[in-house]
């Protein structure tokens, strides 16, 4: 079902700018308390879509959408890039022990949010398949990820790809799991 | 834990319509408007500051006025300018001259002003051509280019035109590593095969004059950017290097490989004594040096045929590698000389290296192995901190003297203020958008005017109205006087700005040249009086010297000129007065007009294709009577014998 919805987007985000003009508009209103400024809420709809538009689209990550604009990170979500994020499901989220989530949410856990955030995120922008050439990845937190290739399938800090949309900063690579940085 | 955008979206809206209030209410305190007014340079008042602002693409050197941002020149250094003729008249030509043959563009990077004991002495500005590698020198009395030195054995001449802080030297570091000497071989033998050239151009201190002193044969890394050490560490020059994996394909992935790379650091003092005493090998050459006579208005260009190289292997304590993480850009020394600051453009934290705990680990022998013979510094013995900024991307770091730094981060688009020292995080402010660079007046001296930061962002976006997909870059000017940053305009740039230098006017505005005196004049065409002009035949080539004065050329009226020859216009402006300079354009002319300052000299060719009866005009409108400042040329069949004729008024 999830998956379906993606395909979905993914074909609309193909279908070119009438398609979206809608869709964006209610996107880049979507303003956490007060803190509005930034190419994020920038309204432009000709451009393909980028990584934080296309989570925004999806009903099936809004809780990812929840927790970027819980830690404020809309703005480096829509930079120049490229990035490669690797975007939890909310049953991936859900997942998670219960109350984690919510913990994670607090205003006081910001940073810890941005930390776990930051590394479902590489600068770069790599395919699937290309991404089978690596052993490791750097990720935006400062710390490596590893990547490997089971059954033909690519699994990033041990959550499994399960979708790729392509944005016009990067792309959007869809994970079945929340991929916990280790601890420093 | 389902959240509705929509919900949101009212929310939000709701939310940005009551903040915009409490925004403009917050920020009218005591000092209402002060941002306005913190910018506003009145009519008939000066800017405090000029501003040059490296072209990127353009390939020149912009002049801005600070805090206004107003842009009062653009300065053709590496690229054809037909606004003022240089690169098209014949005098400026060979400015372009490379071993390559005549290349009329590149990529202008990084100006440096240059200095005396670690000021900035405001004589000369310096900036590198990225891609066909060279090194120009610019006057600040004339706001001219005045040389241009190609650099051999390098590529992506990117780690430049930084400068030490005597101007002993201008470095040159080559971003590609290359074979040296090229030769034709496979590309994936790149592997400890390429090298890395580091170049040291001394300048002489009188004229300016540049001269690669020595080249320093590095290992195939790329060399990104580099500054020099001053104070404590003067005699050191430090260079960020990345792609120490040394791949030659897909650098963005193979590049990255490696968590840390080097901050390679150059004692050059001691390999200028190592040279001083015969050391190093000369090596076969071939690269342009391009000088313009400020007295000719002429400039030469002379083919060197030889540059001394030095392999760092031959002077045992003059280069060491300190590891720093994640491919770092910017390399910068704060005013003390006592930190080097990694900006590891794909981290999230700077890493701030101490020169005294790194003289220390020399002298301690604590070395962590070697790369290609070099030794390789343990991080933990030279690190003097790391700032947890919480920002993403960290690309450069000015200062402001009262030992607080300042640093631009890409990703996460904002400037962030911290303390030399403690390294805490004292302010951030978002920049609009993805800020690369920043300059702070005086910021790469020991004496940093830290009064304004200026951030140079990539991207425009929503800043201005739109002009189409291609718009200008977007500075923002931030008053930095207070404990925390305040952004108080935004002003678009020319070109693309790498890189900015800045100086106070007070330095600049009494030496500026205002005209050039026409008794000095020595160039070899010019007419120093309207008796003396004249046009002269030599087989097909015409040579015409003529006069300018308001509002009239002489000669006016040549005849005699055939189709197939060459006409030189040699022209002198007779006049002696600030800023009334005089154009000159010819119709159907394949090159661009020239601007003739007063006192100044300036050829143009013409090989006319078509018989008839030509005009000429001026191109400046210098006074009342611009529009009558014409003149004819009649040309005739190449086989005519109509004599050659000028005259003025008859």
């Amino acid at each position: 079902m999830g998956l379906f919805a993606l395909l979905t987007i993914m074909g609309s985000c193909k279908n070119g700018p009438q398609n979206e003009t809608k869709d964006s508009g209610q996107g880049e209103s979507t303003v956490a308390s007060g803190y509005d400024k930034g190419q994020a809420f920038i309204e432009d709809d000709e451009s393909t879509p980028n990584v934080l538009q296309i989570a925004l689209e999806s009903p099936d990550h809004t809780t990812l959408v929840a927790a970027v604009q819980a830690a404020k990170l809309e703005n480096v979500l829509v930079n120049a890039g490229p990035l490669m994020v690797f975007a939890p499901t909310n049953a991936a989220f859900d997942a998670l022990p219960e109350g984690t989530v919510e913990d994670l949410l607090k205003p006081e856990n910001k940073d810890a949010l941005a930390n776990i955030l930051k590394y479902h995120v590489t600068p770069g922008n790599y395919s699937k398949d290309f991404l089978m050439n690596f052993k490791k990845l750097g990720q935006a937190n400062d710390q490596n990820v590893a990547v490997e290739v089971k059954d033909n399938e690519v699994y990033i800090g041990g959550a499994k790809i399960v979708a790729s949309i392509s944005a016009g900063n990067g792309i959007v690579h869809v994970v079945d799991k929340v991929i916990l940085p280790p601890t420093q | 834990m389902k959240i509705y955008n929509r919900l949101i979206m009212t929310l939000g809206t709701a939310l940005l319509l009551v903040s915009c209030g409490q925004q403009n209410k917050s920020s009218n305190g005591a000092l209402s408007s002060s941002a306005a007014e913190k910018v506003y340079v009145a009519p008939g008042e000066q800017d405090e500051f000029y501003a040059f602002m490296s072209g990127g693409y353009s390939g020149n050197l912009t002049v801005y006025g600070l805090p206004s941002g107003r842009m009062f020149k653009e300065i053709p250094v590496f690229s054809q300018f037909p606004t003022s003729g240089y690169g098209y008249s014949e005098e400026t030509k060979p400015m372009l001259n490379t071993s390559h043959g005549f290349v009329p563009w590149d990529d202008s990077h990084h100006p440096d002003i240059s200095q005396t004991n670690g000021e900035l002495d405001g004589r000369w500005i310096f900036i590198n051509g990225n891609n066909t590698p060279r090194i120009a020198r610019i006057s600040l009395s004339t706001f001219e280019t005045e040389e241009i030195i190609e650099v051999p054995n390098s590529a992506g001449n990117h780690s430049s035109s930084f400068i030490t802080e005597n101007t002993e030297y201008v470095v040159a570091g080559t971003r590609f590593s290359v074979p040296i000497p090229q030769r034709d071989m496979p590309i994936n033998e790149y592997k400890s095969n390429f090298k890395g050239s580091l170049s040291f151009i001394s300048v002489d201190p009188e004229h300016g004059h540049m001269d690669i002193k020595f080249q320093l044969m590095m290992p195939g890394f790329n060399y990104d950017l580099s500054h020099p050490g001053r104070g404590k560490s003067h005699g050191w020059f430090f260079f960020t290097t990345y792609n120490t994996e040394e791949a030659h394909t897909l650098q963005e992935v193979n590049a990255s490989q490696n968590d840390k790379d080097f901050i390679a650091a150059v004692n050059w003092k001691k390999i200028e004594e190592y040279v001083n005493n015969g050391g190093g090998t000369k090596m076969p050459a071939n690269y342009a040096h391009n000088l313009y006579d400020e007295s000719t208005h002429t400039a030469t260009t002379t083919m060197k045929k030889e540059v001394l190289t030095v392999d760092p292997l031959k002077v045992p304590g003059a280069v060491y590698f300190l590891p720093t993480p994640k491919s770092p850009h910017g390399c910068d020394v704060d005013p003390s000389g006592q930190y080097i600051i990694g900006n590891g453009k794909l981290s999230a934290d700077l890493t701030v290296h101490s020169f005294d705990k790194m003289i220390a680990a020399i002298e301690g022998e604590k070395f962590d192995g070697e790369a290609y013979g070099i030794p390789i510094l343990k991080f933990e013995d030279v690190l003097a901190g790391q700032v947890k900024s919480g920002g993403l991307g960290p690309l450069h770091t000015e200062f402001d003297g009262e030992g607080n730094a300042y640093t631009t981060f890409f990703i996460s688009s904002e400037v962030v203020k911290w303390k030399l020292g403690t390294w805490e995080v004292i302010d951030r402010k978002p920049t609009y958008y993805s800020v690369g660079h920043l300059m702070i007046p005086g910021g790469n001296s020991r004496k940093p005017f830290g009064k304004y930061v200026v951030a140079l962002n990539k991207i425009t976006k929503d800043r201005y109205l739109p002009t189409g997909p291609e718009m200008e870059h977007s500075a923002q000017i931030y008053d930095i006087s207070g404990e925390k940053m305040e952004l108080i305009y935004d002003f678009p740039t020319h070109g693309e700005p790498h890189y900015a230098a800045g100086i106070p006017a007070e330095i600049l505005a009494p030496k500026s040249k205002k005209i050039y005196r026409l008794d000095e004049n020595k160039h070899p065409y010019a007419v120093l009086s309207p008796t003396e002009s004249k046009v002269v035949r030599e087989g097909n080539e015409v040579h015409v010297y003529m006069s300018t004065i308001r509002s009239h050329f002489t000669p006016d009226n040549i005849e005699g000129i055939k189709v197939g020859d060459k006409v030189y216009f040699h022209i002198t402006n007779h006049e002696q007065d600030f800023d009334v300079p005089h154009g000159f354009a010819m119709i159907g002319q394949n090159t661009s007009e020239l601007l003739v300052m007063p006192g100044q000299t300036k050829t143009s060719v013409w090989e006319p294709k078509q018989v008839g009866v030509w005009p000429f005009y001026c191109t400046d409108f210098c006074s009342a009577l611009h529009q009558e400042m014409q003149g004819y040329v009649r040309v005739s069949p190449a086989n005519s014998n109509v004599e050659l004729n000028w005259s003025l008024g008859e």
